[in-house]
């Protein structure tokens, strides 16, 4: 795969993540972004948690620019991560919980971004529960605002996804040779989608997805992806499990059973760990469901590089900001 | 009336030859040479173009539920800029049609306009509710043709029995959109690889052809009469040919936006391609392609659904889904010829013959004695359609900027020139 290449060249949002001269503009979805630019966010994150090496140290990149978290989803530890790093650039940040704010109150989406708008701010970082909220944003914001996607429905959380993609990347520093197994719910979960892209886009030897039928969509193998009824030959030989939330609604839809059906049928058990490579790793984007994805004694062992992957989401997110608005700035 | 001669036309059911076509008293009273005593009052030039019986159109929206711009005059003047001389209306307008008054308001309206025949659909239940039938009786005094909660669900299976049976008795058809609705849920995207790779929640092909297959039992056991509308998927249509084998009294329509667009359309969120039940796969696709040129599905229709633009200005799951496809129904069911799929004899059959049929009413044609609505086409010369332009008060097209080949350039309504 070339530097430039695109490995979606048709997705829409190949069009408008980027400007002219091809630097980021809006964070979408990976889809649509050349890898060479992937990469240069890894790098430029590189960067970052080496400077950042004393937490409290700040750099001025961002001095003067306000960043709205835009949250109509509850989230604790995506929106913190991303206020941390717009801090740690030096930008104001405005917080607003819009899950109990204007849009509740029969406020349309559109007319709460142009108010945002009219504020004058500089870049929206927004979480949304519709799929594809992110993609209808960015067509109606001024050219003066950048737009990145903290998770939108089932769609994409492309964030995630990069800082999934660095952690792997301290670990296993040949892709081509690794495969990735994927636990859980693929069907609802933008995680997946997102990690799905960024595994294809940076490729990874093989990717696999493991849930019961009721958990995958329809024709998965579209995706690219191999699919697995059963956790223990998902696993075989994996280097990196990669495992997703059950949120506590699915028992309730009669996607599954039970909690402890869950566990029992597609849990990572200690057990279950060592079917994986010798140096495999677990990962989740949390919040962990004990018990349920997991033994505690997984989460907290040695192979899990959980509060790893939240420690780099700091500086991944820094990297992100600080790109989408460099064509501004620099 | 004005006496009208729409001159040096190709006549559908004709041969190849140009020949003028005579109009007084809003029949046809003469082809090839004028009666005696006809002095032309109003001249059309159809040199070079095709005339045709105006389209009759299953589905259209006049007045949606929800939506402030579209009228009755808005949408008339839609459908005749489309050829469309005859629309059949769908019951999820204000006010619903469960009510002599409401269908009676509706048809004045039409009326007013003065442009377009109206063939009524009632509501089947009060208030497209799901268990209180309508007065159907009254509805069918009133003039309605049919019977339809749209795309609302019946309670179960033993009201929706009840429904065909009182129908029936009234010598009511029950047009019946086939959707289970547990299993489409919250879906707004056909359940496939585009919904996998968007997100979206997906309407599985079983949630048309479970309904189906429950239905048509139904029509088994009550002898109702029965038209199926919207079908997507290609499953359906085996369902549907069973039935037709078996002697049931059932019928079928397809929204034209199902021949030309599927699933893909969808990609990059695409609200305008959102539609109920959604856009399917290119197999499905080519299925009810052919169910149209066999005659398993006898009518193509608009599902026109115009919306005010706030509709569709939302993240995708969150728009309204609908197109407004009055105006596009005849050049598309034309292109369908140009590309191959069909004939000009099976495409005009599918927009005025068959539509007729299920409706009831008589086969129009182009021999003197017929009533003439009809419709003027400029043929191979190329167009581009631009929602901009578009007659109808909703603008919420996928075809915007299409190439087209077939356009509409005059529509007449009982011997009266209503477009041009």
């Amino acid at each position: 795969m070339s530097d430039q290449t695109v490995l979606f060249p048709n997705a829409s949002a190949a069009r408008c993540q980027l400007d002219e001269q091809g630097r980021l503009r809006h964070f979408l979805s990976i889809e649509g972004l050349p890898v060479a630019l992937l990469e240069e966010i890894l790098e430029m994150a590189r960067s970052f948690q080496s400077a950042s090496g004393r937490s409290t140290q700040k750099i001025p990149l961002l001095r003067g620019k306000t960043i709205v978290n835009l949250f109509f989803e509850a989230s604790t530890r995506t929106r913190t991560t991303f206020e941390l790093a717009a801090k740690r650039l030096s930008a104001d940040v405005l917080n607003l919980d819009m899950a109990t704010a204007a849009t509740t109150k029969g406020e349309s989406l559109l007319d709460t971004l142009r108010n945002l708008q009219a504020m004058h701010c500089d870049m929206f970082v927004v979480r949304h529960h519709e799929s594809g909220a992110a993609h209808f944003i960015v067509q109606h914001v001024e050219d003066h605002v950048s737009v990145i996607n903290a998770g939108d429905g089932r769609h994409a959380h492309p964030t995630q996804a990069m800082l999934d993609m660095f952690t792997l990347r301290q670990h296993f520093p040949d892709f081509s040779q690794i495969a990735v197994t994927i636990v859980g719910d693929i069907l609802h979960s933008r995680v997946a989608r997102s990690e799905i892209q960024a595994l294809r886009a940076f490729g990874i030897g093989e990717i696999r997805v493991v849930a019961p039928r009721t958990l995958l969509p329809q024709e998965v193998q579209s995706l690219g992806v191999v699919s697995y009824a059963s956790i223990e030959e998902g696993l075989a030989g994996a280097h990196a499990a990669i495992l997703l939330r059950l949120q506590k609604e699915r028992m309730h839809g009669s996607f599954v059973p039970n909690e402890s059906e869950y566990y029992r049928l597609y849990g990572l058990t200690r057990a279950r760990v060592e079917l994986l490579a010798k140096d495999g790793i677990v990962m989740h984007p949390g919040p962990v469901n004990r018990g349920v994805e997991a033994e505690s004694a997984v989460v907290d062992g040695p192979r899990s590089v959980i509060l790893q992957q939240v420690r780099n989401g700091i500086a991944v997110r820094m990297a992100i900001l600080s790109m989408a608005m460099r064509g501004r700035i620099w | 009336m004005t006496r009208l001669c729409i001159q040096g036309g190709v006549l559908a059911d004709q041969t190849e030859t140009a020949q003028d076509l005579y109009c007084a008293e809003g029949k046809i009273v003469g082809i090839g040479a004028a009666p005696a005593d006809f002095t032309v009052e109003q001249e059309v030039d159809a040199k070079g173009c095709l005339v045709m019986p105006g389209a009759i159109d299953l589905a259209v929206c006049l007045t949606p539920i929800g939506e402030f711009r579209p009228t009755a005059l808005s949408e008339s003047r839609a459908a005749v800029a489309g050829g469309v001389t005859t629309v059949c209306s769908l019951v999820e307008t204000q006010p619903i049609p469960d009510s002599p008054a409401a269908v009676r308001l509706l048809m004045e309206q039409v009326a007013d306009a003065g442009l377009v025949h109206l063939k009524s659909l009632g509501a089947a239940m009060q208030d497209l509710g799901d268990t209180q039938l309508s007065s159907l009786g009254a509805l069918r005094e009133v003039g309605c043709v049919g019977i339809s909660n749209g795309l609302r669900p019946y309670a179960n299976l033993l009201v929706l029995r009840r429904v065909m049976e009182y129908a029936s008795s009234q010598d009511l058809t029950v047009f019946y959109h086939p959707m289970d609705h547990a299993l489409a849920g919250e879906g707004c995207a056909h359940e496939g690889a585009t919904a996998a790779h968007l997100g979206l929640p997906g309407v599985p092909s079983a949630a048309e052809t479970a309904a189906l297959a429950q239905m048509m039992a139904l029509v088994q056991d009550t002898g109702a009469r029965v038209h199926f509308c919207r079908l997507s998927c290609a499953a359906a249509v085996d369902i549907l040919e069973i039935g037709l084998d078996t002697g049931l009294p059932v019928s079928a329509d397809v929204a034209i936006h199902q021949l030309f667009l599927t699933e893909e359309a969808v990609e990059g969120f695409e609200a305008n391609a959102h539609v109920l039940p959604p856009l399917r796969t290119e197999a499905d696709q080519h299925r009810l392609r052919e169910a149209v040129r066999k005659g398993v599905i006898r009518a193509i229709c608009s599902d026109h659904r115009p919306l005010d633009p706030d509709a569709k200005a939302a993240p995708f799951p969150a728009t309204r889904p609908g197109i407004a496809g009055v105006e596009t129904l005849v050049p598309l069911s034309l292109k369908l010829v140009s590309d191959g799929v069909l004939s000009l004899e099976t495409a005009i059959a599918r927009l005025t013959a068959g539509p007729a049929e299920i409706l009831g009413r008589p086969v129009p044609t182009l021999e003197p004695g017929a009533t003439a609505d009809l419709c003027v086409v400029r043929q191979n010369e190329s167009w581009t359609f631009e929602a901009s332009n578009m007659h109808s008060a909703g603008h919420n097209t996928p075809f915007d900027g299409w190439t087209l080949q077939d356009r509409v350039v005059a529509t007449i309504r009982d011997g009266r020139l209503v477009y041009a």
